[in-house]
């Protein structure tokens, strides 16, 4: 008797135990949510009011602020190394999944290459391209120095997404257009990486996110410097719109804190459509 | 004959294309190697002339004092101490979040929580800076104590920033555990809570491990962030308290290199060296636990 009473006891518990154990795991998931809609409305709320097409694309002067330079520079920044990096780390992942043999040293090699880019602090990339591009190269403090810096750090994004993607390409389809009598590497550009697409566009999506939120890396390889309207001229020292709010907020000044929250409200909105775009991919992936 | 031409052409073409390959994958190789050695190189000098004890192990941080000091221990501990705030607070929340993802989550609300997840991955840490400045700090400052800027707001901003690398990694490392782990002990009586916690948790421990390397990772090499809401001062190793502020490996370089010269800016760079040599211990660890994990 006295047994069954306290196996009553016991089970009951348990079962406040376990309930302690649900409501927790609610929590953090409240938590997270919470977190991150407090940081999107503190942000949004106070920046939305602030854009306006001064600050969009008006000439920069301690009134306007404007974001318009570092808005080019952003873009610039982008462009160009999306074009250097994508090519590198495609044909990287084409080699890993195609060409390279199962088990290959070399293949060891570049995997924990590339596993080491994806663990690098921006902060190292920023010193590394201070003293390579910046000063062994002569590039000097300008928007290209930030690019090849950039270029490297976003490698590992563009590889491993790829690679992911070409992996999932079907055999049948390799030995369909080899059994036709294709070549290998016909294969590969008119089979393998068409097919392949919406994967490696989720992992420039990704780049590109990364690229526009980047400040560590490039204060001290494109700079602070702010003109005061746009120029294509990479060799100018210029600030990307990151920066830009980052020296607006250590100003401190009421008029310079209003623009820094216009400018993080610009970097939310790219965000989150970078975020969308990636998502909506990342199913049509999955649905295929 | 044309046609033996037309496929000798054809293999040129083949292997020239397979070399383009190769080079391209080896472009991060030498990636990697150009950053060591260039880093090394600008490093060690400057470590060999401040001596590596005394630039370890010395805490009085003096560069423009003549004759100057080097020693950079007070921000190894500074960098310690905001990791750790971070992991105590990203840690716990992280893991709960992926369990209640993977397991308790229905799927109307996991359709808001998982995306909100990958955004808070997406935020740029000058956003997260801008929010700790404009928001943590002040309130650390009303609420508990001190002027705001300190170890324990950095540690709330990091231990956010950290969140995503955990949930994602421990999510998925949970949802990998075998539906039959589960099933037997629901079996032998268990609640469905403890068997998660119990059983399938526990299952997933190696990745739910490389989750928090992953994070410590971050969270010691984050900058910007820290640089906003950490206050940036260099405390003396006996007075550095949770509501003080404190200054970071990465802090020290980005606050310092604008104006800095000559032994300065190498000793910098040192900085970078040392905080580089962190990374690379949580790297290796990192390749430590997959290989166990595969065997």
């Amino acid at each position: 008797m006295e047994n069954l009473i306290n196996i009553k006891s016991n089970i009951k518990k348990r079962k406040i135990q376990s309930m302690f154990l649900k409501a927790l795991v609610w929590i953090s998931g409240i938590i997270t949510v919470g977190i991150l809609a407090y940081i999107l409305l503190f942000v949004l709320l106070r920046g939305i009011p602030n854009i306006n097409m001064e600050f969009l694309f008006g000439t920069y002067n301690s009134e306007t602020l404007s974001a318009f330079s570092s808005i080019v520079a952003t873009l610039l920044m982008i462009i160009i190394s999306l074009v250097v990096a994508v090519p590198i780390g495609v044909f990287c992942a084409v080699y890993l999944t195609e060409y390279a043999k199962r088990g290959n040293k070399a293949v060891k090699i570049i995997r924990l290459a590339v596993d080491t880019l994806a663990g690098i602090p921006s902060i190292i990339y920023g010193l590394f391209g201070m003293i390579f591009f910046v000063a062994v190269l002569g590039f000097k403090t300008s928007l290209l120095s930030g690019i090849c810096t950039i270029s490297i750090m976003i490698l590992p994004i563009i590889i491993s997404s790829s690679e992911e993607a070409i992996r999932t390409v079907p055999d049948l389809y390799r030995e369909g257009s080899l059994g036709l009598g294709a070549s290998r590497l016909r294969t590969v550009f008119k089979i393998v990486l068409p097919t392949a697409v919406p994967g490696i566009l989720s992992g420039v999506i990704l780049a590109i996110g990364r690229i526009v939120g980047e400040t560590a890396a490039l204060i001290f390889t494109s700079g602070t410097n702010v003109l005061e309207s746009p120029t294509l001229n990479l060799f100018a020292s210029q600030r990307t719109l990151a920066i830009h709010m980052y020296m607006l907020a250590s100003e401190g000044l009421p008029h310079s804190k209003d623009m820094a929250f216009a400018t993080g409200a610009i970097l939310i909105i790219i965000v989150f459509l970078v975020n969308l775009a990636t998502t909506k991919l990342a199913n049509k992936i999955g649905r295929m | 004959m044309e046609k033996m031409e037309k496929n000798n052409q054809l293999n040129t073409k083949e292997n020239m294309m397979q070399l383009v390959f190769f080079a391209s994958a080896l472009v991060s190789v030498l990636a990697v190697i150009a950053i060591c050695l260039f880093l090394l190189m600008r490093g060690i000098p400057a470590i060999s002339e401040i001596g590596l004890k005394n630039f370890l192990f010395n805490q009085k941080w003096a560069p423009t004092n003549t004759p100057p000091t080097f020693g950079i221990l007070s921000m190894i501990v500074g960098s310690l101490y905001v990791t750790a705030g971070a992991i105590i607070i990203g840690v716990p929340i992280g893991i709960m979040c992926a369990i209640f993802l993977a397991e308790f989550c229905p799927i109307s609300i996991y359709k808001i929580v998982k995306p909100s997840v990958n955004l808070l991955a997406g935020i740029p840490s000058i956003i997260y800076g801008f929010f700790g400045m404009e928001i943590v700090v002040p309130y650390v400052r009303e609420m508990i104590g001190g002027n705001g800027y300190s170890i324990l707001s950095a540690s709330i901003i990091l231990g956010i920033m950290i969140l995503p690398t955990i949930i994602t990694i421990s999510e998925s490392s949970i949802r990998a555990v075998p539906k039959s782990y589960m099933e037997a002990s629901l079996g032998i009586g268990a609640t469905r809570e403890e068997s998660i916690f119990k059983v399938v948790v526990p299952a997933a421990k190696s990745g739910i491990l490389t989750s928090i390397i992953l994070g410590i990772g971050r969270a010691v090499g984050e900058t910007m962030a820290v640089v906003m809401v950490a206050g940036g001062a260099v405390m003396p190793l006996e007075k550095i308290a949770l509501l003080k502020p404190i200054r970071t490996l990465t802090a020290n370089i980005v606050t310092e290199m604008s104006y800095a010269s000559g032994l300065h800016t190498e000793s910098l760079i040192a900085t970078g060296v040392v905080l580089f040599v962190f990374i690379i211990i949580l790297n290796t660890a990192l390749s430590l636990i997959k290989t166990k994990t595969k065997n």
